[in-house]
């Protein structure tokens, strides 16, 4: 384990923003912090950094503890979240701040940035001050600024939070092929599950100042451990009484009945579908379009859901009654998740 | 219609900003300089140059430097504290730094008089240290410090605030000293409202009449600053001489400004962002 948190625990006030925080990363991952705000995650990566002091519990980076070590002496590179640039500085200026204040060579500071600059793409605008730069481009110097002196651990605050869709679609892009390329361990908080699903190759899952899940982002996403990291992901919907829905097991001391759109497969009624047996009748409530599908809100067995719908289907109405069937669904019980088939699934003899 | 109505509002506010201005500023600065001169270019310099113009001159000159020397340092190290760094206290910190412009100075100039005059329990150690601050200069540049003292942390405060600590932080995680964040980060960012609270500062420290007149004595040509000075003319009814001495004062505002002035269009041909 390169980093590791044992126990950790810290508030501010009342607030318990640590709540026996305890995770190992391996040397060369790319981990992906994820929660929703105020669950805490931001608060972890202050404390690897140095800049929160942990009420108690231990953190080790390369197996020493840290708790004491000065910030600037743990190796670690932080990109902040409005990337912190120094605004009085040239781009060149930024970059070379790190390796100046280690009395680097002079030579040599000149020779890193300027491979940092053809790194990020910023050739030619080493005199620009940040405040001539796009929001894209900023958060490439910050990057560039944190990796300079070559911290063996990078942290990122929520690196993409203040970048238009569009260019953060490419720098999510950019920026995993370009940490994979270096091989650094790095770290990065988001609350944006989507973001963290494609740049993390594992997933901590924060809440409430809590660890709930750690995985893989197939791990956590297919198999998730608790009631909140069921209803984290994508666009849940929760069943007032899941046994109102045909062929699922009964559990006792059930307390959710989460589903997701992609659980839910709808049909208009004159619609042929395998498992209509087990489908059950609901209406239309409102119908949004998405550019790729058509997000569908459906009342069915007291219940609103919310379902997906191809366009290469028959359009469906506000209004309109359909067939709901329900591929799986997770329940909860007493904070853990467990995931239900619908039993049609495994059973050959429903078939119509 | 709508067009019609702010263009006359517009006009309207414009010509009540200029008029205010003339009738409250132009015109007294005008009478300054008229009364000045009205006995001739002669009489003007000799009452320029007498010997205790001269001396008051230099002790407000000196009396200016000390208070802004020590408001710089004070209002720096107040400012950075209240903004960069949580504590208890720091409400009660800022606030206390405001009472110098909401008390009189009449009052702050009589506090300075009951700690350290006769009156006073440490009196006698000041005697025996031979320290004169009641009716001395000391006691001068005290009181102009006392009234002056909020105008440059004022200014910094708010500037700081908006800056955050995201850069200092930065700088600190990649091994920099706190001088080195202060002169490379922090500084630049507050120059120019750093710059205009030493200007404030120092107008005020210059034209500090209450508590200096409590505290000075009136001793011609040992504690009387120039705005003492003037007053004492006018009350002599040597008009002439007293408007001549007002106009030292204006000419040592108007070199300020300027001096200011030249320090921001410098700043602006260099690019930078100047309020």
């Amino acid at each position: 384990m390169y980093v590791e948190l044992r126990d950790i625990n810290k508030s501010f006030g009342n607030f318990k923003a640590s709540d026996q925080v305890s995770f190992g990363i391996e040397k060369g991952s790319f981990i992906g912090l994820l929660g929703p705000s105020g669950s805490g995650k931001t608060t972890i990566l202050r404390m690897i950094a140095g800049l929160e002091t942990p009420d108690s519990g231990e953190i080790l980076i390369n197996g020493k503890v840290v708790n004491d070590i000065h910030p600037s002496k743990r190796g670690i590179g932080f990109v902040f979240q409005n990337y912190a640039l120094f605004r009085y500085m040239t781009v060149y200026d930024n970059i070379a701040f790190g390796l100046k204040v280690q009395k680097a060579d002079r030579k040599y500071i000149k020779e890193r940035v300027a491979e940092l600059i053809s790194l990020i793409g910023l050739n030619g605008l080493e005199k620009r001050y940040p405040s001539q730069l796009s929001g894209g481009q900023r958060q490439r110097v910050a990057f560039a600024r944190a990796i300079a002196p070559n911290p063996q651990l990078l942290l990122l605050d929520e690196p993409f939070a203040a970048i238009d869709a569009k260019v953060r679609q490419e720098l999510r892009t950019w920026l995993r092929e370009t940490i994979t390329k270096l091989g650094i361990t790095s770290i990065f908080v988001t609350h944006d599950q989507d973001e963290a699903i494609e740049v993390a190759d594992k997933i901590i899952i924060t809440n409430k100042g809590r660890v709930e899940q750690i995985g893989t982002p197939a791990e956590v996403y297919r198999d998730p451990q608790t009631a909140f990291t069921a209803s984290f992901f994508g666009r849940t919907s929760f069943l007032t009484d899941y046994r109102k829905f045909k062929s699922f097991a009964d559990m006792e001391n059930v307390e959710q009945a989460i589903v997701r759109p992609e659980f839910v497969k709808v049909a208009k009624l004159d619609e042929n579908i395998v498992y209509r047996a087990s489908a059950s009748e609901g209406i239309v409530l409102q119908t949004a379009f998405r550019g790729n599908t058509t997000e569908l809100t459906i009342e069915v067995n007291g219940s609103t859901i919310y379902a997906h719908r191809g366009l290469n289907h028959p359009e469906i109405k506000v209004g309109e009654k359909v067939n709901v069937f329900l591929y799986r669904i997770f329940v909860t019980s007493e904070n853990k998740a467990y995931l239900l088939e619908n039993k049609t699934l495994s059973d050959n003899s429903v078939y119509i | 219609m709508k067009k019609t109505d702010t263009g006359i509002t517009k006009w309207l506010l414009i010509g009540i900003s200029f008029l205010f201005i003339f009738v409250m500023l132009v015109l007294p600065l005008f009478t300054v300089i008229t009364e000045a001169f009205r006995n001739g270019w002669a009489a003007y310099q000799e009452a320029v140059t007498d010997e205790y113009t001269v001396k008051a001159t230099l002790l407000t000159l000196e009396a200016t430097f000390f208070a802004v020397l020590f408001n710089t340092i004070f209002g720096l190290f107040a400012a950075w504290a209240v903004t960069k760094f949580r504590f208890r206290g720091k409400k009660i910190l800022t606030t206390l730094i405001d009472i110098p412009v909401t008390v009189s100075p009449i009052i702050a100039g009589l506090i300075f008089v009951l700690t350290f005059g006769r009156q006073s329990a440490i009196y006698p150690i000041l005697q025996k240290m031979d320290i004169d601050i009641v009716f001395a200069v000391p006691g001068i540049v005290l009181a102009t410090i006392f009234v002056t003292f909020p105008f440059i942390s004022r200014e910094l405060i708010p500037v700081l605030e908006a800056q955050g600590t995201d850069e200092e932080e930065a700088a600190a995680l990649m091994g920099e000293k706190w001088s080195g964040i202060f002169r490379k980060i922090t500084f630049p960012h507050i120059k120019w409202a750093f710059l205009y609270g030493i200007v404030l500062c120092t107008a005020r420290a210059m034209g500090e009449f209450g508590a200096v007149s409590v505290l000075s004595g009136h001793l011609r040509g040992k504690t009387n600053t120039l705005p003492l000075h003037v007053e004492i003319l006018f009350n002599e009814f040597k008009y002439v001489p007293a408007f001549a001495v007002s106009s030292i004062l204006v000419l040592i505002a108007i070199v300020i400004l300027v001096i200011r002035s030249m320090i921001e269009y410098i700043g602006k041909r260099n690019g930078e962002d100047v309020r």
